[in-house]
């Protein structure tokens, strides 16, 4: 049996579960100039950012398994990130100002994550330099890997990690998107030499 | 391992304000959707077992239309929005008579024909929605029928 629902009824339901403290994740979809992006945050703030290229039926499964099952859409929860993101992609946001929930990573890639979000606008850092910031410079392939999980990509910029000796390196976004965003922070002059 | 809840609510939202509409009428069935949705999420956590989401829902929404007919005091249900129910469905219009027959059966009974004849549910689940074992699901049916019969010959 099929019932027709009016969207109210469900915004309703969403204002009150947020009223009650009940909204342990709230996420919503923003455009980008790269293709839609998830956000995801809860009380403590912002917790994921799922790029193009990424699955958001997995990505709020993993959520839900390891923040918390109720994972609610509720756009309107996000629209200061939304805002944020909106003017960093127009080129007139230099600093994200949004508080964020690190729960998704732990011990040395928390670290390494940690030190990425302190990479000023504008400028790249080396692997190696990731991971002795993070308290081991012999391990850069774990620096490496760090960034390849951060679970808050573009706001916690792993963009600006680069191999020594400039080389791109990786992005979960794939390259592209992490040259373009180089060359929208006036890092990279358009397509450099491999 | 529990889906998102978003995930619950887009698979089973049109299922739980359907039986709603049967059992409280348009208006109450607003209401009763919000409470349900708002308990499940409630739960939600530490329920254990994600393999029967729609009964469980179902249960929640059946306790919310019986709360709902307790503190209106047991208002007539709106026998006209089963029918629109109903004929979303492309089943025949059921008839007043038959409705109000329905409505006069003691709860259990009026529940399993609701649920069976209303929104088109197996016996599994019209147990899962009241709490029982599909073979008590089955006899409520089974009563509720007889008794309907009786009443409409």
């Amino acid at each position: 049996m099929k019932a027709t629902i009016d969207p109210r009824t469900i915004d309703e339901f969403r204002a009150r579960a947020a009223e009650e403290g009940l909204l342990d994740v709230a996420y919503a979809t923003a455009d980008s100039p790269f293709g839609p992006l998830l956000l995801a945050q809860t009380s403590r703030g912002l917790v994921r950012v799922g790029l193009p290229n990424q699955d958001s039926d997995e990505l709020l499964a993993d959520l839900a398994e390891r923040v918390s099952p109720r994972v609610l859409e509720a756009p309107a929860e996000l629209d200061e990130v939304r805002r944020e993101l909106d003017l960093y992609f127009e080129g007139k946001l230099d600093h994200f100002d949004l508080p964020l929930d690190w729960r998704l990573s732990a011990g040395f890639r928390r670290r390494v994550l940690r030190a990425i979000d302190r990479i000023p606008y504008g400028q790249t850092r080396s692997y190696t330099e990731m991971a002795r910031r993070a308290g081991n410079e012999r391990a850069v392939r774990a620096a490496g890997s760090a960034c390849g999980s951060n679970p808050i990509p573009l706001v916690v910029p792993c963009h600006r990690v680069l191999r020594t000796g400039g080389a791109l390196g990786g992005y979960g976004g794939g390259l592209p998107m992490k040259q373009a965003l180089l060359e929208l922070e006036g890092v990279l002059d358009e397509k450099p030499g491999p | 391992m529990l889906p998102p809840f978003q995930t619950v609510l887009d698979e089973h939202s049109a299922a739980v304000m359907g039986i709603l509409r049967g059992a409280v009428g348009r208006d109450g069935a607003e209401d009763c959707f919000q409470e349900t949705f708002l308990a499940a999420l409630r739960a939600y956590p530490k329920l254990g077992d994600a393999r029967n989401l729609r009964g469980w829902l179902l249960t929640i929404a059946h306790r919310k239309a019986i709360d709902h007919h307790r503190a209106n005091g047991r208002k007539p249900i709106p026998v006209a929005e089963v029918a629109e129910a109903a004929m979303e469905n492309g089943l025949p219009e059921p008839d007043q008579g038959l409705w109000n027959a329905v409505e006069a059966l003691p709860p259990k009974q009026r529940a399993a024909v609701a649920l069976r004849y209303g929104s088109d549910l197996p016996h599994a689940e019209i147990a899962a929605a009241l709490g029982c074992s599909p073979e008590a699901a089955r006899r409520s049916l089974h009563e509720g029928l007889k008794r309907l019969r009786k009443e409409l010959a």
